[in-house]
């Protein structure tokens, strides 16, 4: 399932393993593993930051352009710099809850290399002056669980996580916590309500933003497991270094997870800004063409939340901003291939179900709105689709997401692109997501709804199913096909 | 919606735009607030002005500009700042208030005709202002069973469950009983308890008010009427002494429910179950309706009122003054108790006359201390010492005031108590003196140091903690007084706030005795020594003579000396007011042997009670909504009574029956047509009640009632209770109360007579375990005075050394332990 593992030797010519090193390393998982292979040496970093004073090491990171890898793209050292000064205590969580389909690539680096993620947890923790770090791991991903609890073992009884970290005055401990499988908690301030024993919903922003009112109503830096798995790899080998990958706005490689209709499915370490849609497909390192004998319908650029693209996008490059001004995101970097086999659909159906089930319950829009979404789209493919549904999709979604929706442009019908992000009605974006697949959908692929639509409105408004009255069933089936 | 903005005085103005119209706000408040205040009401489901908001239901979006361009915002969670564009209804919020209207109904039965809701729904009322008129959703609706009990008075309906997080939030955030919770998740989310975990919390009711559809209804009020059939008027609880603002409802002449109003000063529209499910007993078939006489054959019969009255002022005339003794008047009117202190004390002649029934405070300390109102004891800044009941037991709402004032503004609450109460939680000191070592307690406190020796059961790093909140809280210092151990003498607690108010004499005092309108009783002179408006019978008799004509000439007995007297034969008429001392006073056996002992007993009351059994009169009166007047809550604030239904039978209300027993005995109590005329003649006499009178209470900015001038009055110093030193009995007796017990009130209620614990002795785990003991074990207590039985808890929250038994419960009846002549009550506990 988690496809192909990019071994340092496969990464692209020139191109440093900043987080991926010991992937194929049998034993990276371990601290002799971390301290004796990879792209550089384990915990090597730590005893050099633990010599710099704590606003030098923000400086480098900050220098550097780490950009965070969770979705939103947002430079972590400008982040750490949000925590209003002189308030204590801090706190740093780390979100390990990755759970978007198609996501799996911090799954990857807390199972094969916990320990870079523990020593980007001190450096930040350090940085930022942190009384406790908080590592919130996914409650499906067990063997990450039992990886970094050994990890933190090990890390403790060596003295570098603790009571005086490396006989130096720096202390912090290191908290795992394990998830209780809500795709919601990704959500950062939903996070730190799960982290304080509540029901995982996200608190409103403003006022309630983590750097400044986060766990415990203390200023909070949350990061996600990749951007601080960047911050050994830095301080081994530097600012340039770090930014003479990738471009000037999207220094560094970052993680993608490729699924879907490709030859060679895995988890690649990419330049960033770099590398296009075509390398990530087509090249032998990476997907190794769409599947063979059949061509690129559509790909999702970032996630289940991301709005569609199409072979027109296929040569833009992963880049955060350029792909937001053309109407979708990079996201977390998982990019989902789909060949003509597909059913658009039934590809938005599944897609827009899994919103629904995952809606936390707290706004009405998201709550109903991601259901009524799925129910619509369950019904054109059960042949009870009616004329009026897709306006009715639309608007329903419109009710979510008001106003225009990211999209992308569509040469061939002369329609622009509609820039990322989309408005909400909700407190976070987990409901607008599930807009991002219907208006794809629909603006592309109009036809195929229409097409499992019979052509006449049912005036009936029934709520028994369909299937109970033969004749209609029969028509409705007659219509379509089998789908 | 019911709910109105919160009153706020606008000290940090700031103008914004709100539909093109510049208003000003309060820099900082919320903008549904706002926005409300000035004319552009936004709509909203789950955001209450009492709670915390959530921005969940986002019904109140509207289109927010602070200068980034316009956003749509949930107006409940955004502070005002200055120059914020707010549009309140053009399109876009329009089109946004109606998608939600339209996810809120989409899952919603329409079973309006039936729901106890329709008529006064938000959901319902907001459908038709602001919705788009018709659903476009053809799908199966969500079914759940319907209706659940979720407690043994509140149901809920899931299917009409909008998922507003009020009653949630409520139980978590108001009441501390977070016993309901959202579980599954998307549309599937649901409202439960935990399981075989009931909500039953004392303050259950609330959700079922502030739920915005009928998805919660509570037991006493279902199918009972439609909203558009109910009459109402506004009035103020009895049901304990806070005073919380209701208001009545009714249909065709039946009390039907209590719903709580805003009363900024007071309960903030909470109200506690017992007040607002004790409408019931109202309508009890057990109400008494006509009078009771003594029959030949020594039953109660009925009389007619001439032939009652007639014997009653018989009786009262052919005794001599001082052998008449009046006990309770607690409940009354303060209009009814003025009537009553004037005719026993200014008509017969007597001083015998005690409101309080051994279970409160000399009146000489709850009127001579400095008085505090609740909203001074609550106000940021505070520091309160807390020497009362548990007032999640006894004060109910006052509990809810002090836990938000401890945890959302800073108050910092030192607990002084024999045990842990519903307090504790919230407490920033709590410490569990052993009984009768409160004034030795208080002296530490205030000296700063622990005696060499310690003081049982305190520990030392919480006294440090306490004393030095309390030394440091200089003009803020805010005392609750009350009876938190009914087996202890009232001294102890006097002396205890009698150190306070002489080592630091900027503390204000409130007073947490629990009857209803005892504050009043005391203001109009229903106790011992005193006449109305604090005026003590030594040095203020010849006023109150000019006026009555005749004041007694020495002070009298209070309700132990008075049940003392009678035992000795020493009472020829024993008139009680409302009050039932064979259940109420501590000490059983005097209880029993001077209601006996009293030659006439005559009763007012509206039902038959252990003591009214024993009466030789017995006269059926008006209670609560069955007649006019004003209530004295325990700050001294005095609100309007209203009347809605008539009362049953020929039940009058005290006032008048004091007025025909006068004119029996050829006197006039000066009143001719109605309660007011007492109330003009008491507060054109009383230089404390100056600024109550009845235009004052009129006035549209009495709403929430005036209070009392609450200035200091001067009082002896009680003496410190000698304590015996520890007898062979090692436990020391702490006997107090729960919300729901055997009283005659809540016995009448359908919906709460069963909700009252089992009686239980209630045991530290140190004491217990020496016992070999276990909860549920039966131990049996004893004390010279007697012995009881009962199953043992074990609570921590007992300190070692002490036993806990509550009053009035069925099974184990501590008065059987208690003899008031002692300060506190030592006993011993063995396994049965």
């Amino acid at each position: 399932m988690i496809g192909t593992v990019t071994p340092a030797s496969k990464m692209a010519e020139g191109v440093p393993a900043v987080v991926s090193s010991r992937f194929g390393v049998p034993d990276g998982h371990t601290l002799a593993g971390y301290t004796s292979s990879g792209s550089y040496k384990g915990y090597e970093a730590l005893r050099q930051v633990l010599e710099m004073s704590p606003a030098q090491v923000g400086s480098v990171v900050k220098d550097a352009t780490v950009l965070g890898r969770g979705g939103a793209g947002f430079p972590a050292g400008v982040k750490w710099g949000f925590c209003p000064p002189g308030v204590w205590p801090r706190y740093i969580v780390v979100n390990g809850d990755e759970s978007e389909p198609g996501t799996y690539k911090d799954r990857l680096l807390m199972e094969r290399d916990p320990h870079q993620l523990i020593e980007g947890c001190l450096i930040a923790a350090y940085a930022i002056g942190a009384a406790q770090v908080f590592l919130y791991a996914r409650g499906e991903m067990p063997h990450a669980h039992e990886r970094l609890a050994a990890a933190l073992n090990e890390a403790y009884a060596a003295g570098l996580i603790g009571k005086n970290i490396l006989g130096t005055d720096f202390s912090v401990d290191i908290v795992l916590h394990w998830g209780a499988g809500a795709y919601i908690v990704g959500e950062e301030t939903a996070l730190i309500e799960s982290l304080e024993g509540n029901r995982g919903m996200p608190r409103l922003k403003p006022p309630f933003f983590p750097a400044a009112k986060g766990l415990y109503m203390a200023p909070t830096i949350v990061n996600n497991v990749e951007t601080l798995a960047n911050l050994p790899w830095l301080f081994n080998h530097g600012v340039e270094q770090y930014r003479s990958v990738g471009t000037e706005a999207s220094p560094g490689t970052r993680l993608i997870a490729l699924s879907g209709h490709v030859n060679n499915p895995g988890i690649f370490e990419i330049p960033q800004g770099t590398t296009t849609f075509r390398d990530l497909f087509e090249s032998e390192i990476y997907g190794n063409g769409i599947r063979t004998g059949h061509e690129l319908k559509m790909f999702i650029p970032g996630g289940a939340s991301a709005p569609w693209f199409f072979p027109e996008q296929i040569d833009l490059p992963l880049e955060g901003r350029l792909i937001g001004g053309q109407g979708s995101m990079l996201g977390s970097g998982a990019v989902v291939v789909m060949d003509e086999t597909t059913d658009a659909v039934r590809a938005a159906l599944r897609l827009v179900r899994f919103f629904a089930r995952e809606s936390c319950g707290k706004c009405t829009p998201c709550r109903e709105g991601t259901t009524w979404e799925e129910k619509i789209l369950q019904r054109i493919l059960d042949g009870h689709g009616r004329p009026s549904d897709i306006d009715l999709l639309l608007d329903v979604a419109d009710n979510i997401s008001p106003g225009p929706y990211p999209v992308a442009a569509d040469p061939g019908n002369d329609l622009e692109a509609i820039p990322f992000p989309p408005r909400q009605t909700t407190i976070c974006p987990l409901g607008p997501s599930s807009v991002a697949p219907i208006t794809s959908a629909i603006r592309r692929f109009r036809h195929e709804f229409e097409a499992k639509i019979v052509q006449r409105d049912l005036i009936s408004v029934s709520s028994e199913p369909f299937t109970d009255l033969p004749e209609q069933s029969s028509l409705a089936h007659g219509a379509v096909g089998h789908v | 919606m019911s709910e109105k903005p919160r009153k706020i005085e606008i000290t940090d103005p700031v103008t914004i735009t709100v539909d093109g119209r510049e208003v000003t706000a309060q820099n900082g408040e919320l903008l549904i607030d706002a926005c409300e205040r000035n004319d552009a009401y936004i709509p909203r489901f789950c955001y209450h002005p009492r709670m915390n908001p959530v921005g969940m239901c986002r019904m109140c979006l509207v289109e927010v500009d602070t200068g980034r361009g316009p956003a749509l915002q949930p107006s409940c969670m955004i502070p005002v700042a200055a120059e914020m564009v707010v549009d309140t209804k053009n399109e876009q919020v329009s089109k946004a208030q109606d998608g939600i209207l339209e996810f809120l109904l989409a899952n919603h039965p329409l079973d309006c005709p039936v729901c106890d809701k329709g008529g006064e729904c938000p959901l319902q009322d907001q459908t038709m202002a602001y919705g788009p008129g018709e659903s476009r959703w053809v799908e199966e609706k969500r079914h759940y069973e319907k209706p659940i009990a979720i407690s043994e008075t509140v149901y809920l309906d899931r299917e009409r469950c909008i998922l507003c997080d009020r009653c949630t939030r409520f139980a978590k955030d108001v009441a501390g009983d977070p016993l309901i919770h959202f579980i599954d998740r998307g549309s599937n989310t649901e409202i439960a308890t935990f399981p075989d975990e009931p909500f039953s919390s004392y303050f259950s009711g609330n959700t079922v008010q502030i739920c915005p559809v009928g998805a919660l209804t509570a037991k006493p009020y279902r199918f009972r009427a439609r909203p558009w059939d109910l009459e109402e008027v506004e009035s103020t609880c009895t049901g304990c002494s806070v005073g919380c603002r209701i208001t009545v409802q009714s249909s065709r002449n039946q009390v039907l429910r209590f719903q709580g109003v805003d009363s900024d000063p007071v309960n903030w529209s909470w109200l506690c179950d017992k007040g607002r499910f004790g409408f019931e007993a109202i309508n009890s078939e057990e109400r008494l309706a006509e009078p009771l006489m003594l029959s030949s054959d020594g039953t109660l019969s009925p009389a007619r009122w001439a032939e009652a009255l007639n014997a009653a002022a018989d009786a009262i005339r052919a005794a001599d003054p001082t052998s008449v003794a009046v006990i309770g008047g607690a409940q009354l009117t303060n209009e009814s108790q003025y009537a009553w202190a004037k005719f026993a004390k200014g008509i017969i002649g007597t001083d015998h006359v005690d409101a309080q029934l051994g279970d409160g405070l000399a009146a000489e300390v709850v009127l001579g201390l400095p008085g505090a109102t609740i909203d001074q004891v609550c106000a940021p800044g505070s520091t309160v010492l807390y020497m009362g009941p548990d007032p999640k037991e006894e004060l109910s709402v006052l509990y809810i005031r002090l836990k938000h004032a401890a945890q959302e503004d800073g108050v910092q609450i030192i607990e002084l108590s024999p045990a842990a109460s519903g307090l504790s939680p919230y407490a920033s000191a709590s410490l569990h003196y052993r009984p009768a070592d409160l004034p030795k307690l208080v002296e530490a406190l205030l000296a700063g140091e622990l005696p060499d020796q310690g003081l049982p059961g305190i520990d030392a790093a919480e006294f440090t903690k306490a004393s030095q909140a309390l030394l440091a809280a200089e003009q803020n210092l805010h005392v609750v007084i009350g009876r938190a151990n009914l087996a202890e003498s009232a001294d102890c607690v006097a002396v205890a706030a009698s150190a306070v108010h002489q080592a630091l004499p900027g503390a204000t005092f409130l007073s947490g005795l629990r009857r209803a309108n005892l504050r009043g009783a005391l203001e109009a002179g229903l106790t011992p020594g005193m006449l109305p408006g604090r005026s003590s019978l030594a040095e203020h008799g010849q006023a109150w003579k000019e006026l009555w004509g005749s004041v007694p000439s020495t002070a009298g007995m209070d309700t132990t000396q008075i049940l003392q007297a009678a035992a000795a034969s020493k009472i020829d008429v024993l008139i009680l007011l409302g009050a039932d001392p064979l259940a109420d006073f501590a000490d059983r056996s005097l209880a029993r042997r001077g209601v006996a002992g009293a030659r006439t007993v005559i009763s007012l009351d509206r039902f038959l009670t252990a003591s009214t059994r024993q009466a030789d009169i017995v006269f059926p009166i008006a209670g609560f909504a069955e007649c006019e007047g004003t209530h004295t809550n325990l700050e001294g604030r005095v609100t309007r009574l209203n009347q809605k239904v008539t009362p049953p039978g020929t039940a009058r209300t005290d006032w008048m029956i004091a007025a025909e027993l006068a004119a029996l005995l050829g006197k006039d109590l000066g009143v001719e047509r109605d309660a007011q005329e007492l109330w003009d003649e008491f507060t054109a006499h009383s230089a404390v009640h100056a600024g109550v009178s009845s235009a004052a209470l009129d006035h549209p900015d009495a709403a929430d009632g005036l209070l009392l001038d609450l200035g200091p009055r001067p009082f002896v110093t009680p003496v410190a209770p000698h304590v015996a030193p520890q007898s062979s009995y090692s436990l020391r007796l702490i006997v107090n109360r729960t919300l729901y017990d055997q009283g005659t009130e809540i016995h009448h209620c359908d919906s709460s007579s069963g909700l009252a614990p089992a009686a239980s002795v209630r045991l530290s785990p140190a004491d217990a375990t020496p016992l070999g003991a276990e909860d549920g074990t039966q131990v049996t207590v004893s004390s010279p005075q007697g012995s009881i039985t009962a199953a043992l808890v074990i609570d921590s929250g007992v300190p070692k050394g002490s036993a806990v038994l509550r009053h009035n419960l069925e099974g184990a009846d501590p008065g059987l332990l208690i003899d008031s002549a002692d300060v506190v009550c030592e006993i011993r506990v063995e396994v049965s």
